[in-house]
């Protein structure tokens, strides 16, 4: 029963996510042969370009080649959007969801050709999604909720569903036969597993690691695998998720809230009266104490935020050096080039160390504050 | 030019705010050498004196200079943020 098991399980998340992909396309479709007319608030715009309706991408081809601006290019790579760019003109519209009084709506970006036209009176500005008047001025303070799959969300869906077939398959593998010799992406996961129980998380804790033990380890594999597909110049990957300070920052809020949780009344009490301060102090010592339990997870956020928007943009700045010579002179573009790809090789190996260890000191940071989180209280020492 | 000159352009004059930018993330790049330089040399000279405890070493080594790097990070991002806004 476990063999038969194990082996569906593997195949289940790839059948997923074919399931997804399938079901967008037909969706999008489906939205596709919509005739144009039935939008009516709006004034109807031209079709700037011919778009071709196909399952998976669409073209518009109507900017005639324009000089590159490397800051605004940069920009545009590291923040959301609501499609996802894959080369050239080529992007895929992703799916927008918003929540208003009036209920649901879902509908592709595609819609709003690129901030140029409204639909059902909503409008991309400036990348953002604003409630619009019927001719089109923006209207202050509309509330509404913007559910959209953006860029870094359907990103950071591809990177779980990798996560978990990567994982599932291990662990099917170990409920078949826990004590075979690993083969496959086992030998590669399961000593990092190791490594982190024993280095990182056992050391920090102590005795009660088990009970901390599965969060550390998915938040260490969930920002490793999303560093790295940042990475990735190309579709799947590209799409700049762990430097999104909101995703980091739900990250750092899951740890806090977890240390809070779980810490004994050591922990509270040398918080709020730390030990061994002359009493005259200690009015001052509690506001420095409740900073310096809510900056913890804020420099968290922080630092995993900077490292990687700091890196994906000194790579893309390296690269669009060579664009910028090059409109100066074509053939100093190509001298540059040898430099800036040597280079950007160079940041290449730096950023995957990087990956690596933002991931790594997130967790080990993480797993200290549990570890000082659950102390016991040892005997009253001389501080 | 007398120092009220120079206040009034300060003052006045949106492009001090990118060169102040500019200087800021200078001197957070030497807060950044100056502080992993000091780590990564405490470090070398214990493992010189200890070569057996080289692996433990290196891996504080490693976490006390990403949380220097932190603080360093947390001055770029606020650079970027006046260069681009």
């Amino acid at each position: 029963m476990t063999r038969s098991k194990s082996k569906i399980t593997k195949y289940l998340i790839p059948f997923f996510l074919i399931i997804f992909y399938v079901a967008y396309a037909g969706i999008k479709m489906a939205y596709a042969d919509e005739p144009k007319n039935e939008i009516a608030p709006t004034p109807e715009k031209t079709e700037i370009s011919a778009s071709v309706h196909s399952p998976e991408s669409e073209v518009v081809s109507e900017h005639k080649s324009e000089k590159l601006d490397a800051g605004k290019m940069i920009l545009e790579h590291i923040a959301d959007a609501h499609d996802w760019h894959i080369a050239g003109h080529l992007s895929i519209p992703l799916p927008i969801i918003i929540k208003d009084a009036t209920g649901f709506k879902f509908f592709s970006s595609s819609r709003f050709e690129h901030g140029h036209a409204a639909y059902l009176g909503y409008k991309i500005v400036e990348n953002k999604i604003a409630a619009v008047n019927e001719d089109g001025t923006v209207i202050q303070d509309a509330s509404f909720y913007d559910l959209s799959i953006t860029k870094n969300v359907a990103s950071m869906f591809f990177a779980v569903f990798t996560l978990l077939w990567i994982m599932l398959s291990i662990a099917g593998r170990y409920k078949k036969d826990s004590l075979r010799a690993p083969k496959g992406i086992q030998s590669l996961v399961e000593p990092l597993i190791i490594f982190l129980r024993d280095e990182v998380v056992k050391p920090s804790i102590g005795p009660k690691y088990e009970k901390f033990l599965p969060y550390l380890l998915t938040i260490f594999f969930f920002i490793f695998i999303n560093n790295l597909f940042g990475l990735i110049p190309f579709m799947p990957g590209g799409a700049n998720v762990t430097g999104n300070i909101a995703i980091t920052l739900v990250l750092a809020t899951f740890t806090f809230v977890i240390t809070s949780y779980n810490g004994n009344k050591g922990y509270w009490k040398h918080i709020v009266l730390p030990p061994g301060v002359p009493m005259w102090l200690l009015p001052m010592m509690i506001p420095i104490e409740i900073i310096g339990t809510l900056n913890k997870p804020i420099v968290l956020m922080i630092r995993l935020f900077a490292n990687i928007t700091a890196g994906h943009i000194i790579i893309l700045g390296f690269l669009s050096l060579i664009f910028i010579f090059a409109e100066m002179n074509a053939g100093l573009g190509y001298g540059v080039s040898i430099v800036s790809v040597s280079f950007s090789v160079f940041m290449y190996m730096l950023e995957l160390l990087v990956a690596f260890l933002q991931a790594y000191v997130f967790t080990l940071l993480s797993s200290l504050y549990f570890g000082a989180a659950v102390e016991e209280h040892h005997t009253e020492d001389h501080h | 030019m007398t120092l009220l000159n120079i206040i009034l352009q300060v003052a006045t004059d949106p492009g001090f705010a990118k060169m102040g930018a500019g200087i800021g993330a200078g001197l957070a790049a030497v807060g950044a050498g100056i502080g992993i330089g000091r780590i990564g040399g405490s470090a070398l000279e214990s493992m010189a004196r200890q070569p057996e405890m080289s692996g433990d070493l290196r891996a504080n080594m490693i976490v006390a200079a990403a949380l220097v790097e932190g603080a360093v990070f947390f001055a770029i991002v606020l650079c970027l943020l006046i260069v681009f806004k």
